[in-house]
């Protein structure tokens, strides 16, 4: 059966949850990533959207606005999120979001976040944009739109919005930390088998 | 025919292709994924493969660009000098961006640098990108449309090692790009690796590589002997898709190099993330056209 988190997600929803488990979201996933986690840490600007219990979204969509001005979700995946790294500790801290959403691993920073506020961050697979917009059942709003289209803050209405690969969970436990401790165990063996091949100088 | 209805009908084909390009992986690609797929054993990286496939399957059906990040529009053009509309390119590409933003739609990706305002259109400074390889006796014209995200570009290095650190310097770059960048640029990835004088020669070849089919081989054998021990050596890392481990972290190994100074080992290494979308499409001189990268594509 899937295992659904909706917002407004508390604590106690996020407990249980460890890394490598996979959940899907009802409720509200706002965009956010590079300039406006930036406004809100280093600029001091306060974020136009409530984000306490909530989820975030690292990514920047393909939008249409239509003549009405309403506007339709056409494809949205995650990006990068190692790229909020610097500012994530805080921006839990302020905000209060508890599951943030994005692509890759994230750093210490981040897990100390996740670990004292009791928050997640979750995977979801990097380049899926269009099954991710079918799963975005409204735009409810749009904020700080003299960003540009990938920036601003869009406030989606999401339904069952997976896979969600939690990668690092409210103990601190960071998947990709692990996993790149492995990679990095099996990786200089590797080299070295390689190098006795390629001596192409002689 | 006239060049202004040349140009029209430049214009016409390549909006299209452009915005195909951003909804359809390439035939190489696909059949890959397939295969890498049918390998994978572990839980996670079923999940992820599974959504991988439902997700180009759903941009196909709605028409959409299957990942929205369509990058910074590159055009890598290699053109006959006798091509009759050399002249007309720059300008039908310019405006196929512009179109093909608006009617597939793109996502608006162009950052005026030092002003950092989007433009809003696709187009800026020097963008979309174009590089040219003149063909001198030719009258045709092959143009690879490519699409990489932000995420699949940020591993891009080049350096310049000393002969002394030789083909094993090579190999060690590689894996360290790979290791450490590679998790977070959408794997399996297509690795394109350029061996030559300088960064700037070796970081053309690198992305040119990543042009060339991804189960391809290099003409000379040691180069291709250094792509399959590169292919299997990253593969035995493990990086899986996303970075969530599994039995392959790349999709290839492509190396393209020139002749270099006898001091320097230049090296670079471009990277494609598994929604490599790349297209290759070739014009006659009557502009006729032939899509090569997608078979049985129909504009």
């Amino acid at each position: 059966m899937k295992k659904i988190l909706t917002t407004p997600i508390r604590d106690e929803d996020l407990e249980d949850l460890n890394v490598g488990d996979v959940v899907y979201l009802n409720g509200t996933l706002v965009t956010c990533r590079d300039v406006a986690h930036r406004r809100l840490i280093e600029l001091g600007r306060e974020i136009p959207v409530d984000l306490k219990g909530n989820a975030i979204f690292h990514a920047g969509p393909i939008v249409v606005e239509k003549d009405d001005g309403s506007f339709e979700m056409i494809s949205i995946g995650p990006t990068t999120s190692m790229r909020m790294e610097k500012f994530e500790k805080e921006f839990i801290e302020q905000t209060g979001v508890k599951l943030i959403v994005g692509k890759g691993g994230m750093g210490p920073n981040t897990e100390e976040g996740c670990r004292k506020y009791k928050a997640v961050h979750a995977v979801f697979p990097g380049g899926c944009a269009v099954s991710a917009a079918t799963q975005v059942e409204r735009i409810e709003g749009a904020e700080w739109r003299d960003l540009g289209m990938p920036e601003t803050l869009w406030i989606n209405k999401v339904r069952e919005f997976g896979p969600l690969i939690i990668s690092i969970d409210t103990k601190g436990n960071n998947l990709f930390e692990q996993n790149k401790a492995s990679f990095n165990a099996r990786k200089q063996p590797i080299i070295e088998e390689i190098n006795q091949q390629i001596r192409f100088i002689k | 025919m006239e060049k202004q209805e040349a140009a029209q009908r430049l214009t016409e084909v390549m909006t299209k292709f452009t915005g195909y390009v951003g909804k359809h992986l390439p035939t190489d690609v696909q059949a890959k994924l397939k295969e890498l797929s049918a390998r994978e054993d572990k839980p996670l990286a079923k999940v992820v493969y599974q959504s991988m496939h439902d997700n180009q399957e759903a941009a196909a059906r709605l028409n959409r660009p299957s990942c929205q990040d369509i990058g910074v529009i590159q055009y890598f053009i290699t053109c006959g000098a006798k091509f009759p509309f050399i002249g007309e390119l720059e300008g039908v590409l310019r405006e196929a961006t512009l179109r093909a933003t608006r009617e597939a739609p793109l996502r608006h990706n162009a950052v005026e640098t030092f002003t950092e305002k989007n433009t809003g259109t696709n187009t800026g400074s020097r963008i979309p990108w174009m590089d040219w390889d003149i063909v001198p006796d030719s009258d045709e014209c092959s143009i690879d449309v490519y699409m990489a995200g932000g995420g699949c570009s940020l591993p891009g290095a080049a350096k310049v090692l000393m002969p002394g650190q030789g083909y094993e310097g090579v190999n060690q770059f590689v894996f360290d790009v790979i290791t450490s960048y590679g998790i977070n640029a959408c794997p399996p990835l297509l690795v394109g690796i350029g061996v030559s004088t300088s960064v700037e020669t070796a970081a053309r070849l690198s992305k040119k590589a990543l042009f060339r089919e991804v189960s391809s081989s290099n003409p000379h054998p040691d180069a291709a002997k250094m792509e399959k021990l590169l292919e299997d050596g990253l593969n035995k890392v493990g990086i899986g898709p996303q970075g969530l481990g599994g039995k392959a972290s790349v999709m290839g190994v492509n190396i393209e190099s020139s002749a270099r100074h006898p001091s320097t080992i230049g090296v670079a290494v471009s990277t494609g993330c598994w929604a490599h979308r790349r297209g290759n499409i070739r014009f006659k001189s009557d502009l006729s056209y032939e899509i090569i990268s997608h078979k049985g594509a129909a504009l």
